[in-house]
């Protein structure tokens, strides 16, 4: 059966009660009558032989690429630089994209006699990978071809024998990135595009730089200008990394360029539920619905944290394509949008939404407080082409237990940013001149970045600036069910229920509002008209 | 005319302490203390003047006493029955002549510093400290004409702040207050000096990272001391002032006063690992910086406040002991590992800025009035409600409160301010 596509649903009398994620639960709540309810298209066919269409891609790379076979050659230095642990989410069922696209690439550098290959996670300023997550990023065999002999490296922005100097775009920027990448004769970059920021020079030109490179984009004033970070051409953020990516090439660093792209296929059958549409709940989808809110709500939060992050998504592969950076990244972004595009007609003064329980930035941990407004206000707000969602001056309501937790190992630059940072200012731009610098220059944090699992010291600000273009378009933003110390901290209104929330979001945008609810994840992209 | 006296009673004393293990202040209502009809104090001799109180503060150590948790150390340096009160401002009837020998108008308002030492004392042989200036050194404590009582608030002989009937104080303690300075300004005059003394004596240089583990009365007076000294160009300015503060009141304050980082006492190592760009090590359950503050500031003088300031002060960094400390129970081997200097730092004396030297309480009516310390006064209660008072001062911070003081204006004045 041909997979539907997205869908704007407008709630009568005879809608049932909508599914919101909720952290690591989730509610039916009854919208408004009148909300809009965008609903993400259903997941399309995977590729039936995706080993043979990667072997094809390889075979046929677009942008006036040579295949890869003849790239390669004995006495050459290969990289061969991945995507890292942020994506996709959730961690997909093996075998992972990764794996599968380097075999193809290992085999076909065997072939050729290439000795001198290197692996490397790109993964900028996140925190490092741990070996369960390499090994399930690249299966056992790679990771024990690779990894005792040090030849699976995990980028470190902070490795000052290991970054190289580029120079600067003509727009000023330095272009600093890992030394053994622009120094071998071919980078083979494996990504995964899971959302349309994903990809392009933002591989190379963000996943292996350091922070002097990385500070020219990421930055308050870049985000504001970006809108939204999900529409390159509107996307100050991309147009940034382009430049580097074209500075990059133009320096003489050779890029062969891989991207894949999922399908919506998100959660598994016991979860089901999650990817359907209400009315549409079989007697099985609400006697899963009933015993998972059930079960949740009984356990521990620990526990519930186990159960989710311990899900492992069915995504497929539904295209693969190699050569030319932007020749490839230009095919992905078509098949993102074929995946997850959804026309949406006008903006509206209610965005609302439910915050699963994980992000790009907490895979197998706990999502704080700065990752939920980054979630809410960087993620999903910026799900869009044209117009944002909501009007400006509109309200943004999340749900979301918010609860003032942190994981002292992978977030603890988080920590002191919520306890130092937020309780002074939650202006991007105040913080990015007052303390970002401190943070990322903070040689505890880098040592833990370094040594440990930690995200870099800069990284909350990064995330706060995620939030920047939100932050100056909304009229307010209200949590529901969330921590109302830490909401509060944020800037943000607490509210205990949905219909106080709305009560509260009337004062803003007046008694009337048009409310338009983002029932993801699965996600979807708004075109808005 | 009133005055709230402390009396000896050891079955009273161990009531108000099992009371305190409920809150400070809460063993107001059983410890020795009570309301007594009470005439002004007589003059102990020559240079002793009355003085009739305006206001008086309940300081952390008044508490402690109420509360039977003071230190057994003090017990031959006081005299039974007392009435309490070193924190004083009231008025003089009868023209004296100041600490700084110069004439003090009669009905003047006064400030009184309450150190009894080898000059009210009567000694004709001053001790070396009283001789150098420092009488909060000294030597003679218990010795003398007067009774014993380290100063005025715990000598039989002298009454304290806590009486419409007044105190009597010596000549060397007196300090007139300007037209300008309020009361209440005036009221923490004496806190203030405390604060100036500990932060003189830390001897702090530019650029170095201050902490101050708690934000009562002497933890912000600490805080205003600094910025004072820093105005003065008698500090260099600190590379950070950061203060542990539990309650909201006492984060407005500190930042006004001056602090860099504001944060929850839980948060103070964090915010001091930054500050320092320390490292860390052990693991999560006893994680420990390897760097610190360079002076950190004990203003609550408890098991855990010493721990908390061990754990965060750099190697060779210092420690001082502003909050009045009893017996604790520490870990020393943070101490004698990384050569910490643990200092205590007591009342008054004369301080040294540079090529300056001046009486510490002159320095703190000038720094009260610049830093405008009077705002930490936040309620004040007319002496009948003693009891409620003291449970007041004992709850301040909870109850949006830093400073409490009786007004002995009038018995039934009194009130939020």
């Amino acid at each position: 059966m041909t997979p539907r596509p997205g869908f704007v649903l407008e709630v009568d009398g005879s809608t049932p009660p909508t599914l919101l994620w909720n952290g690591e639960g989730f509610v039916l709540e009854r919208l408004p009558e009148g909300t809009r309810v965008i609903y993400p298209p259903e997941p399309l066919p995977p590729l039936a032989d995706p080993v043979a269409a990667i072997r094809d891609a390889l075979e046929h790379p677009v942008g006036g690429t040579p295949p890869l076979r003849a790239l390669l050659r004995p006495g050459m230095r290969l990289t061969i630089c991945f995507d890292d642990v942020s994506l996709p989410l959730p961690p997909m069922r093996a075998p992972d994209v990764r794996q599968m696209v380097i075999e193809q690439v290992l085999d076909l550098a065997a072939a050729a006699g290439v000795d001198d290959v290197v692996l490397i996670a790109a993964l900028a300023l996140h925190r490092r990978m741990t070996e369960a997550e390499l090994r399930h990023a690249l299966g056992d065999r790679i990771y024990e071809a690779f990894a005792p002999h040090g030849l699976l490296t995990q980028h470190d922005a902070e490795d000052p024998d290991n970054l190289i100097d580029l120079g600067r775009t003509a727009e000023g920027e330095e272009v600093e990135i890992n030394r053994r990448a622009a120094e071998s004769d071919l980078i083979v970059y494996v990504n995964i595009c899971l959302v349309a920021m994903d990809g392009g020079h933002k591989s190379v030109a963000t996943g292996l730089a350091s922070y002097r490179s990385l500070r020219h984009h990421h930055n308050p004033t870049t985000m504001r200008h970006s809108r939204s970070f999900m529409d390159a051409p509107s996307s100050e953020l991309h147009s940034s990394n382009w430049r580097m990516g074209r500075h990059i090439a133009a320096s003489g660093v050779k890029v062969f360029q891989i991207e894949t792209t999922l399908n919506t296929d998100t959660f598994p059958s016991q979860f089901a539920f999650l990817q359907r549409r209400e009315w549409e709940w079989s007697l099985r989808d609400r006697a899963a619905y009933a015993a998972s809110a059930a079960a949740l709500d009984a356990v521990p939060k620990r526990i519930a944290r186990q159960i989710f992050h311990a899900i492992e998504a069915p995504h497929q592969m539904t295209s693969v394509q190699a050569g030319e950076v932007e020749a490839v990244h230009e095919l992905a972004l078509e098949h993102i949008w074929r995946q997850q595009g959804v026309a949406v007609e006008g903006q509206t003064d209610i965005l609302t939404m439910g915050l699963p329980y994980i992000c790009p930035y907490n895979v197998h941990s706990v999502m704080n407080p700065i990752l939920v407004a980054c979630l809410g206000l960087g993620y999903f707000f910026n799900l869009y082409r044209g117009k944002p969602l909501v009007r400006q001056g509109g309200v943004v309501i999340m749900r979301h237990p918010t609860r003032a937790e942190f994981d002292p190992a992978y977030h603890p630059s988080y920590i002191d940013f919520y306890e130092q940072v937020l309780t002074e200012t939650t202006d991007p731009i105040e913080m990015h001149k007052l303390y970002e610098e401190s943070f990322a220059t903070d040689p505890w944090y880098i040592h833990l970045y370094r040594t440990g699992h930690a995200y870099h010291g800069v990284h909350p600000f990064y995330m706060w600036y995620w939030c920047a273009h939100a932050l100056e378009h909304l009229g307010r933003v209200i949590v529901v069910g969330g921590d109302t110390k830490a909401v509060r901290r944020m800037g943000f209104s607490p509210a205990s229920t949905l219909a106080d929330a709305l009560e509260l979001a009337r004062d803003v945008v007046g008694p009337s509002p048009t409310i338009t609810h983002l029932h993801v994840p699965p996600l979807l992209m708004a075109d808005v008209r | 005319m009133k005055a709230v006296v402390f009396e000896r009673s050891l079955p009273r004393f161990a009531a108000a302490r099992l009371a305190s293990t409920l809150g400070s202040g809460r063993g107001a209502r059983v410890a020795p203390l009570r309301l007594v009809d009470a005439d002004p104090p007589a003059l102990p001799g020559d240079g002793w003047h009355h003085v009739s109180p305006v206001l008086a503060g309940i300081c952390g150590s008044d508490l402690a006493t109420i509360d039977g948790r003071s230190s057994r150390y003090f017990e031959p340096l006081v005299s039974f029955p007392f009435v309490p009160g070193h924190e004083v401002v009231g008025t003089i009837a009868v023209e004296a002549t100041g600490a700084d020998h110069n004439p003090i108008p009669a009905g003047s308002r006064v400030v009184v510093q309450p150190v009894l030492g080898c000059a009210a004392r009567g000694m004709t042989r001053w001790c070396r400290s009283c001789r150098e200036g420092n009488p909060g050194n000294c030597e003679h404590t218990s010795l003398g004409h007067l009774r014993p009582g380290i100063q005025i608030g715990y000598c039989t002989d002298t009454g304290g702040g806590w009486s419409t009937a007044g105190l009597v104080a010596h000549e060397s303690q007196l300090y007139q207050v300007a037209e300008p300075m309020s009361d209440a300004g005036a009221v923490t005059v004496e806190p203030l000096a405390c604060a100036l003394h500990a932060v003189v004596a830390a001897g702090i240089r530019e650029d170095q990272v201050v902490a101050v583990l708690g934000a009562g009365t002497l933890g912000l007076a600490t805080v205003a001391a600094l910025s004072h000294l820093v105005d003065r160009g008698a500090l260099g300015q600190p590379g950070a002032v950061a203060v542990g503060a539990r309650y909201e009141i006492q984060r407005r304050l500190a930042e006004r006063f001056g602090a860099d980082v504001v944060v929850a006492p839980d948060q103070l190592g964090r915010a001091i690992r930054r500050q320092a760009r320390s490292m860390v090590v052990g693991g999560p359950a006893g994680a420990r910086l390897t760097s610190g503050a360079d002076v950190v500031f004990d203003c609550v003088g408890s098991s855990e406040s010493i721990a908390a300031a061990l754990e965060i002060v750099r190697p060779r960094g210092t420690v001082v002991l502003v909050g009045m400390p009893g017996r604790v129970h520490l870990d020393l081997a943070p101490l004698w590992h990384r050569e910490v200097h643990l200092v205590g730092a007591y009342a008054y004396g004369t301080e040294a800025l540079g090529a300056v030297t001046l009486p510490t309480f002159q320095l703190a009516l000038e720094a009260a009035s610049a830093m405008g310390t009077g705002q930490l006064v936040s309620a004040t209660y007319p002496l009948e409600r003693f009891e409620e008072a003291v449970a007041h001062a004992g709850a301040a911070g909870r109850r949006g409160a830093v400073k409490i003081a009786f007004d002995l204006r009038s018995s039934t004045r009194g009130g939020r301010r």
